[in-house]
């Protein structure tokens, strides 16, 4: 039996504008969303901002209730069974907020233990192991509002595991931290998985999904659109090639032209300093470098290169391909 | 047992939380004292002591009712605030467990609203309380905050389910003053506002705390306040879950 399984979830949002005629509208988040994670997996969900990996999680913790699809957790139904489902999953975000900062990072810890249900017996003993285990023995009495980004988000995860849950949700942990920061909770959370704990862990970032799961979904506008190993879905778009071109000030609809030509399978625009990269997968047997940069309308053009297609490059394939 | 040392903790961590921030502590004493004030300035120009009594007791219980029912308001708002609400949600723990300590908590913050408004009445208005039966007057006092609290608690659980319910906690705060009879007798309210009145426990629990003082025997009163207050627990902890479950179907557990 799978630990985690979700089937065919949806979820709607239903938002207004105006005060007076308020007009209201369906937002779905979530369309349709299937995957099994099994016993010791640690399973990510990549996407970009708003794609709804952020609703699938809380349909799966019991913060949302689907619109409708079912999902089970070491089976008991999130809607039906919510406080079973509680009692064995770990919940941690990303970013500052979530914790009393008026209070110190031991009385955080201690309130929920209460709510976790750890005995009290074994609660100083338990709170004393997670916080030598995040790395925060010895800051454990100073209020939270002292903390840094890092150490609060290690509180998340000590908070997480209070009651030692068979399985946790991380979404987006890594958020925000600093590169040593986001390296050691990385460690952390590939020390959880040896533990034999299954994770369901949501980021942005490739290198970490890459690193760290053994299986990836993407998820772009609320729909699952691959779903396989990271080898297997780097392996899609290995064949290809990418062409890099820094460009200085990139002319209006390049994108759109760019993304029209023969033999291109995704644009995308980053933002650097003073210039822009402007990233175009390719088919393996066309050459457009030359084509490419006609479309560029003259811009001043920086360094070109060509290389493999990266995890990344799936990715950006991936959600792109139905704009 | 398990029930109530959550309960317990959850009192101890709320407290703490709360007079954590010496401005918050301050305001939430300070503010009730100009509504104290003002009565007793109205109250002064009758010319009666025993009038000016009335009103002393009756601001300090206002005192507890304006820190609780603000405080329970803002207290959940700042739960969605600080990102905990969901985590709270998402415990094992039962809601209304959770709920509960908050509502007593903040009524503990209405009881240093109570002793400086009864010290400031003392101090600057010259009300000598003269309380007759001091062991029944703690018991009207503590069945007053327990009850109050316990509203408080069932307050709570709206502001849970409606992002922008802590408005409820301001706007119940004057209507309370008057129906429960904290400056104005029941007898001045329309025959159709009583019903209301004896549906509230801090009503009972006013009338005890005044019978306790004059020296009458205040325990039906007290008896009514601990019924109406377990009855609001009651009522909370049974449309906890309702509740809850259409927050998370409306999605208005956290700020986005």
């Amino acid at each position: 039996m799978a630990v985690v399984e979700a089937i065919d979830l949806h979820r709607t949002y239903r938002t207004s504008t105006g005060t007076i005629r308020r007009k209201w509208k369906n937002v779905e988040a979530v369309r349709g969303v299937s995957f099994e994670i099994e016993k010791g997996e640690l399973f990510g969900l990549l996407g970009p901002n708003g794609a709804g990996k952020t609703t699938t999680i809380k349909m799966l913790i019991t913060l949302l209730i689907p619109t409708s699809g079912t999902a089970r957790v070491l089976g008991h139904d999130v809607v039906k069974d919510a406080r079973e489902v509680r009692r064995r999953i770990g919940y941690v975000f990303g970013g500052e907020r979530g914790v009393y900062e008026r209070l110190s990072g031991y009385d955080n810890l201690r309130y929920f233990a209460e709510l976790y249900g750890v005995p009290p017996k074994e609660q100083k003993e338990r709170i004393a192991y997670l916080l030598d285990l995040v790395g925060l023995t010895g800051r454990e009495q100073e209020r939270t509002e002292g903390y840094s980004r890092g150490m609060k988000q290690r509180l998340h995860v000590a908070r997480g595991l209070l009651h030692d849950p068979p399985v946790l949700f991380l979404d987006e942990p890594t958020i925000g931290l600093d590169p040593v920061g986001a390296r050691e909770l990385r460690a952390t959370i590939a020390t959880l998985v040896d533990a034999g704990k299954t994770v369901l862990l949501t980021t942005h970032y490739m290198f970490e999904a890459d690193a760290l799961c053994d299986r990836i979904a993407v998820i772009n506008k609320g729909e699952i659109v691959a779903h396989d190993t990271p080898l297997e879905l780097k392996r899609g778009v290995v064949d290809g090639t990418v062409v890099e071109v820094e460009v200085f000030g990139i002319p209006d609809g390049t994108v759109d032209k760019v993304r029209e030509l023969a033999g291109v399978l995704a644009v995308s625009v980053e933002e650097r300093e003073q210039a822009q990269m402007l990233i175009v997968q390719t088919k393996p047997e066309v050459e457009l470098t030359n084509v490419i940069l006609g479309t560029l309308n003259g811009a001043s053009v920086g360094r070109i290169s060509r290389r493999e297609p990266t995890l990344e490059d799936a990715y950006v394939s991936l959600v792109s391909a139905d704009e | 047992m398990k029930t109530l040392r959550l309960i317990w903790m959850g009192w101890l961590f709320q407290f703490k939380q709360m007079r954590r921030s010496s401005f918050d502590s301050f305001l939430a004493i300070l503010w009730p004292l100009f509504f104290a004030t003002v009565a007793f300035f109205m109250f002064r120009q009758g010319g009666d002591p025993d009038a000016l009594i009335y009103a002393g007791l009756g601001a300090a219980v206002m005192g507890i009712w304006t820190a609780t029912s603000v405080a329970a308001g803002s207290a959940l708002q700042r739960e969605r605030w600080y990102g905990t609400l969901e985590i709270l949600v998402a415990a094992p723990a039962h809601f209304s467990l959770i709920l509960l300590p908050i509502g007593l908590a903040t009524a503990t913050i209405g009881l240093y609203c109570m002793v400086t408004t009864l010290l400031f009445g003392r101090i600057a208005f010259g009300i000598e309380l003269g309380i007759q039966d001091p062991a029944a007057f703690a018991f009207a006092v503590l069945a007053t905050l327990l009850s109050i609290g316990a509203l408080g608690f069932l307050i709570a659980v709206a502001f849970a389910r409606y992002r922008n319910a802590w408005a409820l906690g301001a706007v119940s705060e004057y209507p309370v003053w008057l129906v429960c009879g904290f400056l104005v007798p029941l007898s001045f309210l329309p025959d159709w506002a009583r019903p209301i009145s004896w549906l509230l426990a801090p009503t009972w629990g006013m009338r005890a705390i005044r019978s306790a003082a004059d020296g009458g025997s205040p325990w039906a009163e007290i008896g009514m306040c601990v019924l109406l207050g377990a009855c609001y627990v009651a009522l909370g902890v049974l449309v906890t879950n309702r509740v809850l479950r259409a927050a998370r179907a409306r999605a208005s557990l956290a700020l986005t």
